[in-house]
């Protein structure tokens, strides 16, 4: 076995006995349970109702609480193994800096990516036993939003976690960096912006490089192509980008980010001191 | 076999390795000597790479910062305190041996010669076993692959006196050409097993001699 593997496997074994990881699957599994139980597939929004209004709902609640579960759970992974020694014991091995750090960083992926995805497993098994159509196109393409969203935070949480020297330094910063993207999210950028009579264009622009927006409006464009709900903003978006090309940008904008901060991370890591 | 030569180590410019000059050859048994803070186990990061410094270290000619895979298969090394690791024994056993391309049965016999029966706390997690069991196994894994050099810091801390004795007697029979490098606050601990001292302090070498034990100085 190559040895980014069985670091892989071994942070995945670690993880999965942690109490964060039982606490993380059963926050997304519960909430899919619970969206059956409280009907929501037979509710309709926009014409959208059975699984895909369930998968639409459930989207969402990704969108506003899967990054801060993220960063949580991810940033101490390097700085945490640091702190308490770890660390030191496994690079007293001979690994590559490379295959530990990216076997830690797969790891890590799966963990957080297969309860999410496990989840809207989950909701179409069991749509297809209660005889409900389930929306395969939108069961994919949240399943991709959902990849892209965990190596976009994922990758902030190892830059992070490299670049501090304590946990709770790293925790605090990752929780800034959430709060700061969810203030640059439309709503108060614009109402920044527009006080400042800033063009719509650059307004647009900015609210589309956070990814927390992109995540957000992509979801929304899956139920609502023309991006309605969103009033003028639409037309300078789907002009500019088309629908499928939103929802490219939207899947491989943030997998960019994500990629660029965790090799930033990785420099750093092997630059300086590992422990 | 190791060479170093005036490697020097700040944290924000507090000097903890200022210009250390140390040769090691194939068969040396170093005592590394000193109190809390002398440098011992930032000189010991060094070697295994994980800390970055300036000067010149070589490990058979080797630099473990850029050619780490090949300088850390050549090394066994127990650390101080063992590290909270959230695996199972039987894990731990079978990814160490997996990295360092070792047996499971060599750790197994390691371990029983140690007095710690492996397969009773196979399932068990590492970081809930005692001080002394989770030491006995580290030491296990560093010595089941006949390492070229060895480097120890405190191991015999959590031993108990049987342990450390058959621990100090494996080390004894380990083959002549293997390099030891134990670190320790006091050298009477380890006098048995050590041909030369290296005393630190405040990031210095400040001793480097022969070592004879007592009993053959007085024969």
């Amino acid at each position: 076995m190559k040895q980014w593997r069985a670091i892989a496997w071994q942070d995945i074994k670690e993880s999965v006995r942690a109490w964060w990881f039982f606490i993380y699957a059963l926050i997304f599994g519960g909430t899919v349970a619970l969206l059956f139980i409280l009907g929501v597939t037979e509710s309709q929004i926009l014409g959208f109702m059975g699984l895909g209004r369930l998968l639409l709902t459930f989207i969402q609640l990704c969108v506003a609480i899967l990054p801060v579960f993220v960063l949580i759970s991810t940033v101490r992974s390097i700085v945490g193994d640091r702190e308490s020694h770890v660390l030191e014991y496994w690079l007293s091995m001979p690994i590559a800096l490379g295959d530990y750090y990216w076997g830690k960083f797969l790891g890590r992926f799966l963990v957080i990516f297969l309860p999410v995805f496990f989840a809207l497993i989950g909701a179409s098994v069991w749509g297809l036993y209660i005889d409900i159509t389930v929306p395969w196109h939108l069961f994919w393409l949240y399943s991709a939003l959902l990849v892209a969203i965990c190596g976009c935070f994922l990758g902030f949480g190892f830059l992070i976690s490299t670049l501090t020297r304590h946990q709770e330094v790293a925790l605090s910063v990752s929780l800034v960096l959430w709060l700061v993207l969810l203030l640059f999210m439309d709503l108060i950028l614009i109402g920044v912006m527009l006080q400042e009579r800033a063009s719509p264009e650059l307004v647009v622009s900015i609210a589309l490089a956070n990814p927390l927006q992109s995540f957000r409006t992509a979801a929304m464009v899956l139920f609502d192509p023309r991006l309605a709900v969103l009033g003028p903003t639409a037309d300078i978006i789907l002009d500019f980008f088309g629908r499928v090309g939103f929802l490219l940008y939207a899947l491989i904008y943030p997998l960019f980010l994500g990629f660029v901060s965790a090799y930033t991370g990785f420099l750093i890591f092997k630059r300086g001191d590992q422990i | 076999m190791i060479q170093i030569k005036g490697i020097e180590k700040k944290f924000q410019r507090h000097p903890v390795l200022d210009g250390v000059d140390l040769f090691i050859d194939s068969g040396d048994r170093i005592a590394l000597i000193g109190s809390n803070g002398a440098g011992k186990t930032s000189l010991i990061r060094c070697i295994l790479g994980e800390y970055s410094f300036t000067g010149d270290l070589t490990v058979s000619g080797l630099d473990p910062r850029k050619q780490r895979v090949a300088v850390l298969g050549q090394v066994g090394f127990v650390p101080q305190l063992p590290p909270p690791l959230r695996v199972r024994v039987n894990e731990l056993i079978s990814l160490t041996a997996k990295l360092m391309k070792v047996s499971v049965k060599n750790i197994h016999l390691v371990a029983q010669q140690l007095g710690l029966d492996i397969d009773r706390h196979n399932k068990q997690i590492f970081f809930k076993l005692s001080g002394g069991m989770k030491q006995k196994l580290l030491i296990a894994i560093a010595l089941a692959r006949d390492p070229k050099i060895l480097i120890l810091d405190e191991p015999a801390a959590n031993l108990d006196p049987d342990a450390r004795e058959t621990f100090f007697s494996l080390l004894a029979r380990m083959p002549e050409d293997t390099v030891m490098l134990l670190s320790s606050h006091r050298v009477d601990e380890i006098s048995g097993l050590v041909n030369r001292v290296v005393e630190m302090d405040q990031g210095k070498v400040v001793l480097d001699e022969p070592f004879v034990p007592s009993t053959e100085q007085g024969a």
